[in-house]
C-alpha cells in the first residue's frame, strides 16, 4: 500500500508541478467562458440592422408596424419595383416588401433582398407580416381590438407532480441544463483522464522503465498508483474549477447588478412596464428554478460518479496501454470497445435528461459502464422525483462492484502486457491474459 | 563459502515452449557469477523469476537458505534489466530517490545513499537535469546507480555494458568489483564472452531453457581443453611433426601450434623439439576461450530459431 502511495505521489506531482497544468487549469475555463461570452454577445447583438422599404399600395396595414432594434421599416404607399431594385443594388436599402393590395389569405407578400437572409430573420419577418395581416383581417370582421387582445392571451398551464409539488417548465429546463452539463463533464473526464492514464502506461512501457519498477513493486500497485495519482490530479483540477466557478457566480451580481433577482424585482415594481416585467420575470424564474436544484446533492453525486466512472474506465485504459506498444494506431483499435459504452452513455443521457424515469434511462443509470454519465442526467431532476432512492443506492453499489471487477481484470492484463514487447496482442490473447492465474 | 542463492529444478512454461526447464545451481556470497546463453536461451525469464517479477511454475528459489519471498525481498535485490529505461521528463535526482524509495528505502536513507553515489561517480552536477538531456552513457551510469542505491545483497545486471563507451564500461566494472569485495553478490548476464572471462569467478551456461554447464571459468576451460600447445620460436618453419608425439595444426613466423597425441607428455615433446635443434622462447598450453566452448556447446541446437521469440 505504501508503494502505491509513493507511485501515486510521483504521478500526481509530476503532473501538477508542470507549468502546463497551471495554464490549462486556469486558462481553460477562462477560454471557454470568453468563448461562450462572445457567442452569446454576437447572437444577441447582431450588429446588422436591416433597412426594409415596405410598399403598401392598398393601405392594408394602416397602423403600420413598429420598428424593431435591428429591423427598420420605411413605409411607402407607392413604389416602383425597378427603382427599389436599383436602391437595393446600390445598397441604400437591404430589401423591399410589396404588400398585396387586398388583404386576402391567398395573397402573397413579396420580399426582394440584396443578400440572402438568415433563417431566423426570414422566420421573424414572416411572422411579423403574417401576424399583422391576420390581425387586420380579424379587425375587418368587426372584432374590437380589446376582444382581439383577450383572445390572443395564452392560458397558463401549471404542471404539478402527484405530491403537489410544482413542476414548472423553468424548473424542468434548469434540471435539464444542469443534468446535461454535469453528464457531459463526466463524459469529458472519462476521456481526458482515462487517456492520460493510458498514455502514462504506454510511456512506461516504451521507456522500458516498467521492468525496473515491477522488480520492486507489484504491477497491480503500479497500476493503482498511476490511477490514483492521476485521479487526484483530476480532483484538484475540478476543485479549482468549482472554486473559480463559485467565485465568478458570486462576483457576477456585483459586476452586472441587473442579474440579481432581488434587484430586478425591485426594478419591476418601480417601472411596472409590461415588457420589463416579462423579462425580469423570466430571469427570476430561472433563478427560482436554479434554487430548486439540490446543489449539494448534485455536486456530491458528481464527485462520486466522477471517481467511480474514472476508476472503471482508467483501469480499462491502463490495460489497453499495457497491451500495445508505442504505435498510436494499435491503441486506437483496442480502445474502440472502451469508447463505445461511453458514447452509448452520452446518447442515453440525452434521453434521460428529458425523461428521467424511462426504462432506458433507468437501465443506463444502473449499468456501471454507463451509470456515471446517465445518472448525472437524472440526478439533476432531484431525488426522489427524478431518481428513487433505491435506484441511486443500487447504482452506486453496482458502480463500486463494477470498478472492483474491471480493476481486477485490467490488473491481470496489465501484469502480462507491461512486460510484453513485440506485436500487438489479439483479443483472444488479451482474454487469455485476463483469465490466467498466478 | 556461504551460499547466497540456490535454485532447485526451476521451471517456467509458456504456451509454446519451456522457457526455463529444470535449472539448478548455487551462487556463493560475494562472488561475481556469470549467466551465459545465446539470445532466447531463457536468461531473462530466469532473471525475472529471481527478481520476483514472475513466479516459477515449478522448483524452488532459496535466498540465504530461506524460500524466496518474491517482491517481499525487493529490498535485498537490485535489478538492471536488459530492457531498461528511465522517465525522460523527470529530474535525475528525483528519479533516483523515487526508485530507491520503491525498493523500500526511507526518503532519508535514499537521500544519504544518493549523495554517496552521486559524489562517487562524479554526477552531483546532474542532479537537476532531466534524463532526456543526458547522453546514453550518462543515463547508463544513472541506471547503474539506481540499481545499487539501496545497497542490495544480490545485484543482477543484464547486459550491463551494452551501449557504454570503454571509459564508462571500465568505471562500472570497477564498481562491480568493489561491491563484490564489500560482500555483495553479482549476477552478470551476457552473451559477450570476453567480459565474462575478465570478471566472473563462476559461470553457468544455459541454452533452450536447460543448464549446459556450470563451474569456475578455469575448471570449465580445463574440462574443454583440446591439448593444444603453442611453441614460441624464431625457427617455426623448421618444426616437423612426430607421429607418436604431436601434429602441427598451425604455423606462423614466430610460433607453431601443436596438437599433443594421447600418450605423449609435455616433457617428451620438449625433448623432441630440443633434439630437432629448435630455439624455444616459450612453451604454453593453449586453453580454449569461453567463446569457443560456448559456440561448440551451443552449435547444432535450435538456439537461433528461438532467438527471436519473446519470453
Amino acid at each position: 500500500m505504501s508503494k502505491t502511495f509513493i507511485i501515486a505521489q510521483r504521478e500526481f506531482l509530476s503532473r501538477v508541478q508542470k507549468k502546463t497544468f497551471l495554464l490549462t487549469t486556469i486558462l481553460l475555463p477562462l477560454i471557454i467562458f470568453v468563448f461562450y461570452g462572445f457567442i452569446i454577445y454576437f447572437s444577441v447583438n447582431s450588429s446588422d440592422t436591416l433597412h426594409i422599404t415596405v410598399v403598401d399600395e392598398g393601405k392594408v396595414l394602416p397602423n403600420k408596424l413598429e420598428n424593431k432594434d435591428d429591423i427598420k421599416l420605411n413605409w411607402q404607399t407607392q413604389g416602383d419595383a425597378k427603382l427599389l431594385k436599383a436602391e437595393v443594388a446600390a445598397k441604400k436599402i437591404d430589401a423591399f416588401v410589396v404588400l398585396p393590395k387586398t388583404n386576402l389569405p391567398s395573397d402573397t407578400v413579396q420580399l426582394v433582398s440584396g443578400k440572402t437572409l438568415g433563417l431566423i430573420t426570414r422566420e421573424r419577418l414572416e411572422r411579423m407580416f403574417n401576424n399583422a395581416l391576420e390581425e387586420q383581417r380579424l379587425l375587418g370582421l368587426n372584432v374590437s381590438k380589446q376582444q382581439l387582445d383577450s383572445i390572443q392571451t395564452n392560458n397558463t398551464v401549471v404542471f404539478t407532480s402527484i405530491d403537489g409539488k410544482e413542476d414548472n417548465d423553468v424548473k424542468a429546463g434548469v434540471s435539464y441544463a444542469v443534468g446535461y452539463i454535469s453528464g457531459f463533464m463526466i463524459y469529458l473526464i472519462l476521456f481526458i483522464y482515462g487517456s492520460m492514464v493510458m498514455r502514462g502506461v504506454m510511456e512506461e512501457k516504451t521507456n522500458r522503465i516498467a521492468e525496473v519498477i515491477v522488480s520492486s513493486t507489484k504491477p497491480f500497485e503500479l497500476m493503482m498508483g498511476k490511477i490514483l495519482g492521476i485521479g487526484a490530479v483530476g480532483l484538484v483540477q475540478f476543485t479549482i474549477w468549482l472554486v473559480i466557478g463559485t467565485t465568478i457566480n458570486l462576483l457576477l451580481p456585483l459586476l452586472f447588478p441587473g442579474m440579481n433577482p432581488a434587484d430586478s424585482q425591485q426594478a419591476t415594481a418601480a417601472l411596472g412596464a409590461a415588457q420589463q416585467a416579462q423579462q425580469s420575470g423570466a430571469v427570476a424564474g430561472i433563478m427560482k428554478g436554479i434554487s430548486t436544484i439540490n446543489f449539494p446533492l448534485v455536486i456530491g453525486c458528481f464527485f462520486f460518479y466522477f471517481l467511480g466512472g474514472y476508476f472503471i474506465y482508467s483501469a480499462l485504459f491502463a490495460a489497453v496501454g499495457s497491451a500495445v506498444n508505442d504505435d498510436p494506431q494499435d491503441a486506437q483499435s483496442l480502445m474502440l470497445p472502451i469508447t463505445m459504452p461511453i458514447i452509448f452513455a452520452i446518447v442515453i443521457m440525452t434521453k434521460a435528461v428529458n425523461d428521467p424515469n424511462s426504462s432506458l434511462a433507468v437501465f443506463g443509470s444502473l449499468f456501471p459502464l454507463t451509470s456515471p454519465i446517465v445518472m448525472m442526467g437524472r440526478i439533476a431532476h432531484g431525488v426522489p422525483d427524478g431518481v428513487p432512492y433505491w435506484q441511486l443506492i443500487l447504482s452506486m453499489a453496482l458502480l463500486i462492484a463494477g470498478f472492483i471487477g474491471t480493476t481486477w481484470v485490467a490488473g491481470k492484463i496489465y501484469r502480462t502486457g507491461i512486460l510484453m514487447y513485440g506485436k500487438k496482442p489479439t483479443w483472444k490473447e488479451l482474454i487469455k491474459w485476463a483469465r490466467k492465474s498466478d | 563459502m556461504q551460499t547466497l542463492l540456490e535454485l532447485k529444478e526451476l521451471q517456467k512454461h509458456y504456451a509454446a515452449h519451456k522457457a526455463v526447464d529444470g535449472i539448478s545451481f548455487t551462487i556463493d556470497k560475494g562472488s561475481i557469477f556469470g549467466l551465459l546463453g545465446p539470445n532466447g536461451a531463457g536468461k531473462t525469464t530466469l532473471l525475472r523469476m529471481i527478481t520476483g517479477i514472475i513466479h516459477p511454475d515449478g522448483g524452488q528459489i532459496l535466498l540465504n537458505g530461506e524460500p524466496f519471498k518474491g517482491l517481499g525481498d525487493a529490498r535485498k535485490i537490485g535489478y538492471m534489466p536488459e530492457e531498461r529505461g528511465l522517465y525522460k521528463k523527470m529530474k535525475i535526482g528525483e528519479q533516483a530517490l523515487y526508485l530507491a524509495q520503491l525498493r523500500g528505502l526511507s526518503k532519508q536513507e535514499a537521500q544519504t545513499s544518493l549523495e554517496y553515489w552521486f559524489t562517487k561517480l562524479d554526477m552531483t552536477s546532474w542532479f537537476n537535469k532531466k534524463v532526456e538531456d543526458l547522453s546514453k552513457g550518462m543515463s547508463q551510469k544513472l541506471q547503474f546507480v539506481t540499481t545499487v542505491m539501496h545497497n542490495p545483497q544480490l545485484i543482477i545486471l543484464d547486459e550491463p555494458f551494452s551501449g557504454l563507451d570503454p571509459v564508462n564500461a571500465n568505471l562500472i566494472k570497477e564498481e562491480i568489483f568493489e561491491l563484490a569485495q564489500k560482500g555483495a553478490t553479482v549476477i552478470f548476464s551476457t552473451h559477450r564472452m570476453e567480459q565474462v572471462e575478465e570478471i566472473c569467478s563462476k559461470i553457468v551456461l544455459i541454452n533452450l531453457g536447460k543448464k549446459i554447464i556450470d563451474g569456475t571459468v578455469s575448471a570449465i576451460k580445463q574440462a574443454h581443453k583440446q591439448h593444444l600447445f603453442e611453441v614460441q620460436t624464431p625457427q617455426a618453419d623448421k618444426v616437423s611433426a612426430v607421429a607418436d608425439l604431436f601434429t602441427i595444426t598451425a604455423k606462423n613466423d614466430s610460433s607453431v601450434t601443436l596438437q599433443k597425441q594421447a600418450n605423449s607428455s609435455n616433457n617428451q615433446i620438449l625433448q623432441n623439439l630440443i633434439h630437432q635443434g629448435i630455439d624455444i622462447n616459450g612453451f604454453e598450453e593453449k586453453l580454449p576461450s569461453l567463446n569457443d566452448i560456448f559456440i561448440q556447446l551451443v552449435e547444432g541446437t535450435h538456439a537461433t530459431a528461438r532467438a527471436f521469440q519473446t519470453a
